[in-house]
Order: C-alpha cells, then structure tokens, then sequence
C-alpha cells in the first residue's frame, strides 16, 4: 500500500517506521526542516518537507495514487484539513486522523474523516475499565465469614424501581438490611419496603455473590419477547 | 440579528465595530485578549477569550442560536473548521471564512462555505499599482479600490 503520513514529530515518525519494516511504500510530510532532516538520516530517503494541508504539495506527494493518508500532526484542525484535502481532491480512498480533544471525534466523522484516532480518549477509557461506574461499594468485610456489608445506588433504569423487597429476587446468602432515600431517609428493610430509583441499599452479602447481588438490584428489565 | 466572529484582528475587529453600529449581537471571540484594543470605541458586543474551534467555548457561548457566524483569524485551517462546525453542528444558517490559501479556498467555497481569498485579489491591486505610470497615478488608483468597496 502507497501510505502518506502528515506530521513528521513522534507519532509520524514511529508509525513511519513501522509501516516500512511491513513494507509499505511510505511518504512523511513535514514542514519542519530539522526534523526532515532528522527522519532522512533515520528512515532515509522517504520524507517530503511541505505543509500537508496545502494541494500544491499533496499533489507533489502523489496522493492521487495513496491508499491511505494519516494526519498525525499535534493539531486537531491541520489533521482535519488534510484529510478533507486528500479526500476533496485527491479521492483517497481512507483518511485516518489523529485527534487531541476527545470532543472533536464526532465532529471529525461528521466532516467526513474515515478513521478518527485520540490518545486521550484512549486513556480515558482505561480508566474508566478500571473504575466500573456501576459498582457495589464494599463497606465492611465481616471477618472469617466471607459475608461483606456492601452498599448499592439503585439506578433509574434497574428492574428492582417501585417494586417491595418480598418481590426481589436475591442470590442465595444475601439479604437488603437497610434502605436510604435520596434525601438521607433510612427505611428498615422488611418485604413492604419498596424500592425507588436513586435509594441507597444495603446488603449483607457472601463476597462470592457479590456479582449476583449487583445483577439483582442493578440490571435493567430482562427485555421482554414479542 | 446575532453574529459571531472569530479572529478579532484588524479585519475581524473592524466587522464587529460594523455590524455593531448596524444594532446586531455580535459576540467576538479571540484567544488574545490584548486583539479586543482593535475594536471601535463604540462597539457594544460582548468580548469572548477564547479557541473557537473548542467545542466547549461554542456550547458556552451558544452557537445554536446564532445567524450568522464569521471566522477571520490568521489560520485558514481553524477558520475552515470553526466554519464547518457552525454549519454542519450547530445549523448556524450563514457562515463565511476568510482563506489565505487559493486551493483550499476554492475547495471550501465548493463543497458549500462562503469564503473569500484576498491573497489573489490583493496581489493584482498591488500589481496594478507597481505599473502605474507614476506615483499620483498609483494613488488614484489606491483611491479607487477604496472607492470600489465603499471603505
């Protein structure tokens, strides 16, 4: 594949490299002369100094015939304009950008960019693998017995919303103790309670079901068959 | 009418200061707060600092509710894109973008962005006056161009 990579600073030049080891054929734009030089004397004869928004040097650049154009400069609006360039103009076939401000992936698809690429985003969603946003929140470990004390927030779409604790089918060894309201209320758990959206629950529960218990008070309704 | 113009340089200062006194909202944004000392005295518009390619400083100043959205700053790529997301996110109905660039002025003003090029323009004026036959006559000529956009 003929692939054409805007953007000469870290990321340009790693993918630059990479891209040659699995034989691509493979062309860097960049406008800063230092680094130009800099990709020569690592990669050789493959890089091109030029503004990679500009027609003049795309079309130098033979993007006519690039499968492929990546825009990885540190600029979300320079990456943009390269691949609507290469797009407009050139009709390559797929523009890949890079973007910083996670927000601007959208807005990319929108404008026609094929593939949108963010660090940030990725990162992002490490974390957030790491840190499940529905979780049971152990608050007390009852020592020797395996059974914990853990405290769940009852979402607005949870099968469990308006319907009493007797209803509620619970994992074995599990049991609510307490209920607190939105506003603070605790309620003593009996099979009358019922449960509303946004209540904090209480459980006593055995560490192995904790998985259960989460299912059992937080999915959404099983979806019904027609 | 509500306008907003991005890029409060000497162009985008002096567009702001008209549509001002016209009795428009004009909002300007720059990310130089020093760039606002170029607006007229009597501009009433409210001064924004911020990236109007920053899709939060849009949300904030609420670009769903705008007529008219003009990018004037120096970067033809942060005017073409702070264009297209006026027009293709926010629905803003007229929006126009100055664009250094000829190529890339001509690409945007084709797939749908009003666009004005003043390098080409600007370029055979200047030509023009270097071939006058002499100094009086290159500033009739100045005169003129003036004359000819009712500056």
């Amino acid at each position: 594949m003929y692939i054409i990579v805007i953007g000469g600073g870290k990321v340009g030049f790693y993918l630059a490299k990479e891209l040659v080891e699995a034989n691509h054929e493979v062309l860097v734009i960049e406008q800063d002369p230092d680094k130009v030089r800099e990709i020569q004397d690592e990669l050789g004869d493959i890089v091109m100094e030029g503004d990679g928004c500009e027609a003049t040097v795309l079309d130098k650049a033979g993007t006519a015939r690039a499968d492929m154009v990546l825009a990885v400069t540190g600029d979300d609006e320079d990456n943009l304009v390269s691949c609507q360039v290469a797009k407009q103009r050139f009709n390559v076939g797929r523009t890949v950008a890079r973007i910083n401000n996670p927000q601007n992936e959208a807005i990319f698809r929108k404008l026609d960019v094929d593939i949108t690429v963010s660090a940030t985003t990725a990162i992002l969603s490490h974390i957030e693998q790491e840190l499940p946003t529905h979780q049971l929140i152990p608050l007390m470990r009852l020592k020797g017995s395996g059974l914990e004390i853990v405290e769940v927030r009852i979402p607005d779409d949870s099968r469990v919303v308006g319907r009493p604790l007797r209803e509620i089918l619970l994992p074995q060894q599990s049991m609510v103790a307490l209920v607190i309201g939105e506003d603070g209320t605790p309620r003593m758990a009996g099979g009358d309670t019922v449960v509303r959206a946004g209540d904090e629950v209480v459980a006593v529960t055995m560490h192995d079901s904790e998985e259960a218990l989460r299912e059992a008070l937080m999915a959404p309704p099983p979806a019904r068959a027609f | 009418m509500r306008i907003v113009i991005m890029g409060c340089g000497r162009v985008g200062a002096a567009l702001a200061s008209d549509f001002s006194r016209d009795g428009c909202d004009v909002t300007v944004l720059d990310t130089d707060p020093a760039a606002f000392r170029f607006l007229a005295d009597d501009f009433t518009g409210t001064r924004v600092v911020g990236n109007g390619i920053d899709p939060d400083v849009l949300k904030k100043i609420h670009l769903e509710r705008v007529d008219v959205f003009v990018s004037a700053t120096r970067g033809d790529n942060r005017n073409v894109m702070a264009a297209q997301i006026a027009k293709h996110i926010y629905g803003v109905k007229v929006v126009a973008s100055r664009v250094f660039d000829p190529l890339r002025e001509e690409m945007y003003r084709n797939m749908g962005l009003r666009t004005i090029n003043p390098t080409r323009v600007q370029a055979r004026r200047l030509k023009r006056v270097i071939e006058a036959p002499s100094d009086e006559a290159a500033n009739l000529m100045a005169l003129d161009f003036l004359k000819q956009d009712g500056a």
